[in-house]
């Protein structure tokens, strides 16, 4: 499938069907991103649009908010179980060291994730063809798809024995189709990272 | 693109100043990330040439986790927050 290019990309050919699939499989994970996965608290604060001619006003508005962000109780990884793997706690056993990492560092890592997966929608054409992506958008391409599958992963409580589990699913089991797509994100990004590893 | 790390500006405690007591970055198995995928991030993310890689991803795999790095716990923290954006499950813990 991918193959390295002379200028230390990669390039692949998608036939719409799989490009379509991509496209509907990492807009959830993206959105799940926006969300704080605990429950009681607002979404993720976006940036406010408007005028931005007083500059004044807008350092002491960043100021306040991190103020507000450094007085802000540690928070507690999500209880989405989704969520809960894509931003892991940092310490096993010392929930404070946990918390106050999280406080400093989770937000950066969902733009971080955002960002990956805004990279894998910008750059796949609409009705598939030719994908030609650099060595960074192609190494933001596989942390996408990975982020994609630790949500099927975790959704589908997958082992290493996948495709035992798969075997012993019912022909007729709503979950035979996901566990078929998670195979083939599997065979998506192991060919993407061969390509990127020679 | 490259993930920036936070700055933590905080004091120093009194642990941290004891300097036998390294830090580590420990990578746990996980059933979903890819063994070539694993090896990758450890050859990418810390230079590590080939082999020292797979052996490391190997250890994961076979003994549940591993220690992929040691230092001090701002560069382990750096480490933790890389990985996570990798998706591979790591945690900082301080030897003892």
């Amino acid at each position: 499938m991918f193959r390295r290019t002379r200028d230390g990309g990669v390039s692949v050919w998608l036939p719409p069907g799989e490009a379509t699939l991509l496209r509907t499989l990492v807009v959830p994970v993206l959105d799940l991103l926006g969300e704080t996965g605990r429950p009681g608290e607002a979404g993720y604060p976006q940036t406010q649009g408007g005028t931005a001619d007083d500059l004044d006003r807008l350092l002491a508005e960043a100021v306040e908010a991190v103020e507000a962000a450094e007085a802000a109780e540690a928070p507690s990884v999500p209880d989405d179980p989704v969520l809960a793997r894509l931003l892991p706690d940092a310490y096993q056993d010392d929930p404070e060291a946990a918390g106050e990492f999280r406080k400093y560092t989770e937000s950066s890592l969902r733009e971080a994730k955002k960002y990956f997966a805004q990279t894998l929608l910008d750059t796949l054409p609409p009705s598939g063809g030719r994908v030609r992506l650099t060595g960074d958008q192609a190494r933001d391409w596989m942390r996408a798809l990975n982020d994609v599958r630790l949500m099927f992963g975790v959704r589908l409580e997958v082992t290493e024995d996948f495709e035992e589990q798969l075997a012993s699913l019912a022909p007729d089991d709503p979950k035979v189709a996901a566990f078929e797509v998670y195979g083939w994100l599997g065979a998506v990004q192991e060919s993407l990272v061969r390509a990127l590893d020679k | 693109m490259s993930v920036a790390p936070a700055e933590l500006d905080r004091p120093l405690t009194a642990d941290e100043t004891v300097p036998d007591k390294p830090w580590m970055t420990i990578v746990w198995n996980d059933p979903v990330n890819l063994m070539s995928y694993v090896t990758y991030v450890f050859e990418h993310v810390f230079g590590y040439p080939r082999p020292k890689a797979e052996k490391l991803m190997l250890d994961v795999h076979h003994k549940g986790k591993a220690v992929v790095a040691v230092g001090t716990r701002e560069s382990m923290e750096h480490n933790v927050e890389v990985l996570h954006g990798y998706g591979l499950w790591a945690t900082v813990r301080q030897d003892n």
